[in-house]
């Protein structure tokens, strides 16, 4: 044995051809080239199996347990958590606000995008500073950008309200009027904006992407072939622009749905549970009942699931994206 | 993969607005500029309601009489310096975890077909697409199985699990785009693969190793659900939970709120402007391939 650690290390396909699998050592030599993999990329994968299949795990098994208050496992439940989810006075009207919130945030959020990535896909004069400013709300914590929107909209002094007052459109502050997030629909409101406006640096960057990596020349032919500005847009621009906003549109679609600190800042999901999403319900439910939790999050996995399924399949997704 | 990254400088993107009028060009900047603004607007107030005086805090008004710079020191003395500290830790230890995991798989994976490659690629593909908020309740209970509550080291391993795959994807995109000929003659010399990676791919790629790096720092400094889930006591959270306990069931305690939150935020807006376009192709790779 004669290998030095370059040899084994940097083994692969050359030293398949320098050595015949009948050899004395071949068995070894094979054994350890299959495992020579596991070395590079074992830790990632490992990884990956503790952080996050591991938690896919435990989320299932808790969804049939019977856990007290303080976590004692109390043992099987069966499908009873299941039930007690489903007959929840609450449990239909959160699963319909979850899929109305996540469809208007992200169809807002790409038809702001769009114009967006356009005019910053301009040249002018500072737009590397412009485009910076744009990253902010992508940066910072989704959560302290909800606090600081709960602070401008208080209702005693919020500089949202100051300005409303200022415009005549509030007339008393401290009411009922100026107290946006006690009432559930002008709350949802307002958390629908702030998930839109959290959400527009990174679909505007995709789409910004999406844009320059159209060819030049693609225009320059369209330009020679005598089209006009909007046949240029609606033949050429908007059909290739489709993957990216295909990707910038599925990834939203994940994280709008998970979306948890916007709504847990600012109202918390209440009053009641009337401007609570799934995983804010699943939240609330974790603090008295883990195997009811459990199984909500099962349910918000499966409902995941079926949203993004169903974007793939209507937008055509394989034939457009390969 | 790479033609996703967007570039402020792209010969393309100049050619197609060259011959815009002045005129537009000045209406352009303007409407962009305004847009600029709003998007900084919150972040702005943030910083104004942490610098206002105790007395104006209440005030009606966009700015107050002076800035109250003792606001920072006073905040300081409630003990926020330990949660920074936690903080530190975390998206510290988590960024030096998947750096150490991630270049390794990622250049392995660039660079040689093996078997399991493909089933490799697809966990990381499916890591990418889940996420901690949606598996919090499993998180919780596999953690408090392990007896990992209240510990840095669970929340290290949580954010560098979910972030792993980001790290994967756009080192992965950098490998590959380096010719193989300039490890193969380190190769030959007789260094080892790992030596090669390290010597001579690794400082090639490092754009997109400080992308990752700068990318997962970030996530997990800013991460909540998870530290709000794992973290029972105050002085053992990170600073989003810790900011968060400033909001109580009837009063919140606005000043140092925002006055930590303009710690928390304002640092990491710059760093992110540093990786600012090399994250889109990063993130929307996964789903390309």
């Amino acid at each position: 044995m004669q290998e030095t650690t370059a040899d084994v290390v940097g083994s692969g396909e050359q030293a398949r051809k320098r050595l015949p699998y009948g050899r004395a050592s071949g068995a070894r030599r094979r054994l350890g080239r299959r495992l020579l993999p596991l070395a590079w990329v074992g830790p990632a994968a490992g990884l990956i199996v503790f952080a996050v299949i591991w938690p896919v795990y435990e989320m299932f098994h808790t969804s049939f347990q019977n856990i007290s208050p303080i976590g004692i496992v109390l043992g099987s439940n069966g499908t009873k958590n299941y039930s007690t989810l489903f007959h929840e006075p609450a449990f239909g009207s959160v699963v319909i606000r979850t899929i109305i919130w996540t469809v208007v945030v992200v169809t807002v959020t790409m038809a702001i995008a769009l114009p967006l990535a356009q005019l910053f896909n301009q040249r002018f004069p500072g737009r590397r500073v412009a485009r910076w400013a744009l990253i902010a709300p992508w940066a910072a914590s989704v959560m302290m950008t909800a606090i600081v929107f709960r602070w401008m909209l208080d209702p005693n002094n919020g500089v949202i309200n100051v300005l409303l007052h200022q415009l005549g459109i509030l007339k008393n502050f401290d009411s009922t009027t100026s107290d946006w997030l006690g009432r559930p629909d002008a709350a949802m409101v307002w958390m629908m904006a702030v998930a839109v406006f959290v959400s527009l640096p990174f679909s505007t960057y995709t789409l910004l992407a999406g844009l320059q990596a159209i060819p030049q020349d693609v225009y320059e032919a369209a330009r020679v072939d005598g089209a006009s500005r909007l046949r240029t847009y609606r033949s050429i621009t908007l059909p290739l622009l489709r993957r990216a906003a295909l990707i910038a549109t599925l990834i939203n679609l994940m994280n709008v749905f998970n979306s948890f600190p916007i709504i847990w800042e600012m109202t918390g999901g209440g009053p009641g549970y009337e401007t609570s999403t799934t995983t804010v319900f699943m939240y609330i439910l974790k603090q008295s009942d883990i195997g009811e939790a459990g199984a909500m999050s099962v349910v918000n996995f499966a409902i995941v699931i079926v949203i993004v399924l169903a974007f793939l399949r209507t937008s055509r997704w394989k034939s457009e994206v390969n | 993969m790479a033609a996703v990254t967007v570039s402020t400088r792209t010969p393309v993107a100049s050619r197609a607005t060259r011959r815009m009028p002045p005129l537009r060009s000045a209406a352009v900047a303007v409407a962009a500029y305004v847009i600029a603004v709003i998007f900084l607007l919150p972040y702005l107030e943030m910083v104004i309601t942490a610098l206002r005086p105790q007395r104006e805090l209440l005030d009606r008004d966009y700015l107050p009489s002076h800035f109250a710079w003792s606001n920072f020191a006073t905040l300081w003395s409630t003990g926020l310096g330990r949660n920074i500290e936690t903080s530190l830790e975390i998206a510290g230890g988590a960024t030096f975890l998947v750096l150490l995991v991630a270049i390794p798989a990622a250049y392995y994976s660039a660079r040689r077909k093996f078997r399991g490659r493909g089933l490799f690629l697809v966990l990381v593909l499916v890591t990418q697409m889940f996420q901690p908020t949606a598996l919090v309740v499993g998180i919780y209970r596999q953690f408090n199985d392990l007896n990992l509550i209240n510990t840095v080291w669970s929340l290290i391993l949580v954010n560098a699990g979910f972030n792993l795959a980001f790290a994967i994807w756009i080192l992965n995109a950098y490998f590959s785009s380096i010719p193989k000929e300039l490890e193969e003659a380190a190769l030959v010399d007789g260094t080892t693969r790992f030596g090669a990676m390290l010597r001579v791919v690794v400082p090639i790629a490092w754009p997109g190793v400080v992308t990752a790096l700068i990318f997962t720092f970030i996530a997990a400094w800013n991460e909540f659900i998870v530290a709000l889930t794992l973290t029972t006591s105050n002085a053992t959270a990170p600073l989003t939970v810790a900011l968060n306990g400033y909001i109580g069931e009837y009063q919140v305690d606005w000043q140092h709120l925002l006055g930590g939150s303009v710690v928390a935020t304002i640092p990491v807006i710059i760093l992110f402007a540093f990786i600012e376009g090399k994250v889109v192709g990063g993130l929307t790779a996964g789903s390309v391939k």
